[in-house]
This record gives structure tokens, sequence and C-alpha cells, in this order.
């Protein structure tokens, strides 16, 4: 069903396209040899490259291409062997050099796509209309002063990835399914960490609305979107302004805009208007980029396993349902925490656990996977006790707590806690009749055919038994003493 | 093709080169005679011949992901119009 805005005079639908900016992972940056980690002292990190001191010549950084070959790989898309770098000019402060390199005409990576899961559990394919590398620009703070911004060019020059889509997205659900589905690839191949509150990952948004059965109106650009969350909310606050327009009789004019978070609609940036002649002209400083086939070849042999493959993988392998699968391999450290757990195992029952009481735990402890309180092999012991018959469903999700909060093995807490099953039929026996002789009147209404009581009887038991009595045993011992001759 | 007034206003904006308004016909005029003069070069044909993007029939060299540059903010400095702290000092530019 097609997504849409109510508006005073019909339903509209929303037309969005995502420009990606996604910050290479690299020791050097793209054109020299300065250091890329985040969070340095200001302008540590700087080369004479990066502050456009004259004369200086980039050098481009072979990781960096390779990082993009590998980003393109992983979209399903052509991979241009040859593709040239542009300057493209405008003059900011923290823009040393009056133009950035970037790809105008003939980028890295062509046509590619990527498919994104929505909330009914189906997948739709979403196109890429190319990736290109560029020099990220260096970091502005307006806050420091009253009349003056303070420049820290540690980012100059580190690589980044434009990612652009097609205008295929519908609905502000879909451009946050694919946001994330681009950071779970990112991540995957290791080409971009994908930390939009650290800026690694930025979104400028298209969007346009238009009737059903139309060609597309114009679009604005939502530039600098730095969280999914306001991805989503962007589109919808700037599609509202846009449907008013248009419903008042105005035309929408195509034009950058912000959106402020705080009142939850998006402003026009007046002084970008100029800015879009940005006068596009192959960098002299910069022959073409040849890439040999070969090199190609060994980069797509050397790619991990991506998380479409993976989802598949584990719903033929481990007989998982697509949701469970699709949110084990939402992030790598997840599915392989989930793998290490399931070898050998019941992996369905696997998946409860790690989706159910593990992401529990980690989100009431404050920890990633990464930092789990419970290892992989720690979980896969209590599994194990279970599956013995040591213990019992019931008694495993409290030894899970405990070793929460403990951070030992589960056969450790079973033993010192006296946490075993009980499986001794003579101990079972004598709770069930103590059980049955203290609720006379319970047992009664039970044999007059309120068969719902078989429940508390059975919780009684399991009472009595401070939970450790083998369930099977339990209910059979009950069938036989309420039920059976 | 003929430059007007208003595009040679706007070119000089781009660049930032700031002009006397009694400078733009004169600019005017010798714009319009480089625009003359390159577009001669239409009249050769290019059809079936690949753009030339440098003089040199080589690819580009690339090097190594290795940390070799950096750690000199000092120097780095040292031409800034101002600091504070191990800041460039800029005019307040803010949306």
């Amino acid at each position: 069903m097609t997504y849409t805005i109510e508006g005073a005079t019909g339903p509209w639908e929303v037309v969005i396209g995502l420009e990606v900016h996604a910050q290479v992972i690299s020791n050097a940056k793209l054109f020299s040899g300065a250091a890329t980690t985040f969070g340095a002292a200001p302008n540590r990190q700087v080369s004479f490259v990066d502050a456009a001191f004259p004369g200086m010549l980039p050098v481009i950084n072979r990781e960096c291409v390779a990082q993009a070959v590998r980003t393109g790989l992983g979209l399903n898309a052509g991979i241009n062997l040859v593709s040239r770098f542009d300057r493209k000019n405008y003059f900011y402060a923290d823009l040393p050099a009056g133009y950035q390199i970037s790809q105008y005409q003939h980028p890295i990576v062509g046509t590619g796509t990527i498919a994104i899961e929505l909330a009914d559990g189906s997948t739709r394919d979403i196109g890429i209309t190319r990736l290109h590398l560029e020099q990220d620009a260096g970091k502005s703070l307006h806050d420091q002063h009253p009349t003056k911004s303070y420049i820290d060019l540690n980012r100059a020059g580190v690589a980044l990835m434009e990612i652009v889509s097609e205008p295929d997205l519908r609905s502000p659900e879909e451009a946050g399914a694919y946001l994330r589905k681009l950071r779970t690839i990112l991540r995957y191949l290791g080409t971009c960490d994908g930390n939009m509150d650290e800026g690694s990952m930025r979104a400028d948004v298209n969007v346009s609305v238009r009737r059903a059965g139309e060609g597309f109106r114009t679009r604005c650009e939502v530039k600098n979107v730095n969280s999914i969350r306001f991805v989503i909310q962007a589109v919808e606050a700037e599609a509202r302004r846009q449907i008013e327009v248009w419903e008042s009789g105005g035309t929408v004019e195509q034009e950058t805009r912000l959106y402020d978070p705080a009142r939850g609609e998006t402003r026009s940036m007046r002084s970008k208007e100029e800015a879009h002649d940005y006068r596009y002209f192959p960098d002299p400083d910069l022959l073409p980029l040849v890439l040999d086939e070969a090199w190609v070849a060994a980069l797509r042999r050397d790619l991990p396993e991506l998380p479409d493959a993976k989802r598949a993988r584990f719903m033929r392998d481990f007989g998982l349902p697509a949701y469970d699968a699709g949110v084990l391999v939402a992030e790598q450290a997840t599915a392989d925490y989930y793998e290490h757990v399931a070898r050998g195992r019941d992996a369905r029952l696997a998946a409860n656990w790690v989706i159910g009481d593990l992401f529990a735990a980690l989100n009431r402890t404050g920890r990633s996977i990464a930092t789990s309180p419970v290892s992989a092999a720690a979980l896969g012991g209590l599994l194990d006790l279970m599956a013995d018959g040591t213990i019992n469903g019931r008694i495993a999700k409290d030894v899970f707590e405990a070793m929460v909060d403990t951070g030992a093995d589960a056969a450790t807490i079973v033993e010192q806690r006296g946490l075993r099953q009980v499986t001794d039929g003579g101990a079972i026996e004598a709770a069930v009749a103590g059980v049955l002789a203290n609720n006379a009147d319970k047992v009664a209404e039970y044999k007059a055919g309120k068969d719902k009581l078989f429940g508390f009887f059975v919780g009684q038991v399991m009472k009595a038994m401070a939970g450790k009595g083998n369930p099977a045993l339990v209910n059979a011992t009950l069938r036989r003493r309420l039920d059976g001759g | 093709m003929s430059l007007d007034p208003a595009t040679v206003r706007r070119i000089a904006r781009l660049a930032r080169i700031r002009l006397d308004e009694a400078e733009v016909p004169q600019l005017a005029q010798e714009l319009n005679g480089i625009l003359g003069w390159i577009e001669q070069l239409n009249e050769v044909d290019v059809a079936g011949v690949a753009p030339l993007t440098g003089g040199a029939q080589m690819a580009l060299k690339m090097r190594a992901d290795i940390v070799t540059d950096g750690d000199m903010h000092e120097a780095v400095l040292a031409n800034a119009p101002e600091r504070a702290g191990d800041y460039f000092v800029v005019p307040k530019v803010v949306e």
C-alpha cells in the first residue's frame, strides 16, 4: 500500500532520494599522509596539503580507493575502471583550497541496489545512482566567540564516499530502513563505522510530493541531517510544508533547506542560493584513476559475507524465521555471537535466548554485544545444562540473571546455589502429595470439571520445590494423581 | 556566445572578485574576446577522439595507507591571520 499524507485537497505521495556522506575508514587521508582519528586536539592532523599551502600536490591513498571499490561491490554496483577527479569550487572557511576535490562526471562506482526490509517483513530494492570519492571539509565551531568562528582542519581531506540513491523511497519509514541497511552494509564491509553522532555518516535528503500517477514535481534538499530519527522527521516536515505550498496555489522552489529538530520544521538556507554554481572542472593536479581488473577481482574475492547472504543462510541452516534472522544479522557482532551459541545446539532456542534474554540484559546494563557480561561460550554452556536436563527452563532464567550479575559461568552458579533439577521420583511424589492435601477444595473443583486448575497445581508444586522440579515429571505425576486411576 | 553585464557581475561574485560598476563593460568585452577565441576550437572535428586529461599518458600514482604527515600545528597555524589556542579564527560564518 502506498504511503500518503492527507492534505486539505486529498492524498499526496512522497518521493525521497538520499545522498549519504560516509567517512572512509583509513589510517591516512585521501590525498595526504595526515592521520584520520576522531577527537584529536585541534589542527594536529593537518598536512600542508590539507591546509592548501601553495604548491602542495595531492597523492591518492590506495586504501581509500579500495574501500570505495569494496563498498561499490557490496552495493551490487558496477565499478568504473577509469574515473576522474574534479574540483568543486566554493568559498567557506573550513575549505582552505577554495575547492573540494570530488568526482563529478566520472565517479568510481556506477549504479547498484540495496534491498531494504520493511516492517511487514517484505523487502524492496532501492536503486543506487552512483558512489564517488571526495574530500571532507574541516570543522567550524560557531559557539566559542560572539563574532568569530573557530576552524579545526583535522577532518579536512579525510576521504568521504558520497552514496546517492535513486528517488525510489516512498515514505519516511523507507528512508529510515534504507539508512539502517546502508549502515549495516558499510559496517560489515569495514569501510565506514556509520557513527552518525560522530558525523562519520551524514545524510542530505531530497524530498518532493505528488498526486498519485503524476511525474516528479520540484524537490528540495534538506542538508546535513545527522540521525536516522531526524531524517524520518525531516522528510515528514518537509513533505507537509510542500503540500501546504501547492494546496495554497503556490509553487515549490528548488532550494536547499535545513531541518531544525527543536521546532520540527525545515527552513531555507538562503546563503546557498548562489553557491549551487560550483564551476566543476577536471583537477589538473590529478591524472585519471585507472584500476586494474585483477585488483578489483581480488577485492571482490576478499569481501566478507554480507547481511543479505547471512540472513538467507541463517534462515536456511538454522531454520530461523525471516524476522529473527534479520534482527540477528543487523550487527555483525550479534551475528557472530549468535552463530557461536547456535553451533551444535538447538538453533531456534539459541535465537530466542539471544534476541530475548540477552538483548534485554544488554539494554538493562547499558552494554553492547561486544562488552556483554555473558559471553557466547557462557550462554552456550547454559543452554547445554538445559539440554542435558541438569536444570529446567524456569531455573535457567534465574541462572542467566545471576550470570549477568556476577559474570560467573552457568555450571558454577548451578552448583553453588544448588539449582540442579530434581528428577527424583520420590521427591516429586512427596511434593505433589503435599500440595494436593493442602488444596483439597481445589482438587474437588478440578475433579468437577474445572480443567484450568491444572496449571495452578503445577505452579504450587514448582513453588514447593523452589522451581527445581523437572517439569515433565511434575506434570506426569500430577496427571496420574488427578486424572489417572 | 556573448556575456551580458549581469553574467559578468555573477562570475565575479562567485570568484569573490570585487568589481567597480565602471569595470564591467570593459571586462565583458575582454571575456567575450577570450570566449570567441575558444569557440574557434569548435571548428575542429573531434568525433571519436577521447578527451585528453593531461599531457602525460600515465595513470594516477597511489601511495600506501600510512600516516607520514601532520602533527605540526605550529607550522600550519603560522600564517593564520588570527588564532585562538590551536584554532584558526575567522569572522563568524554561520547559517
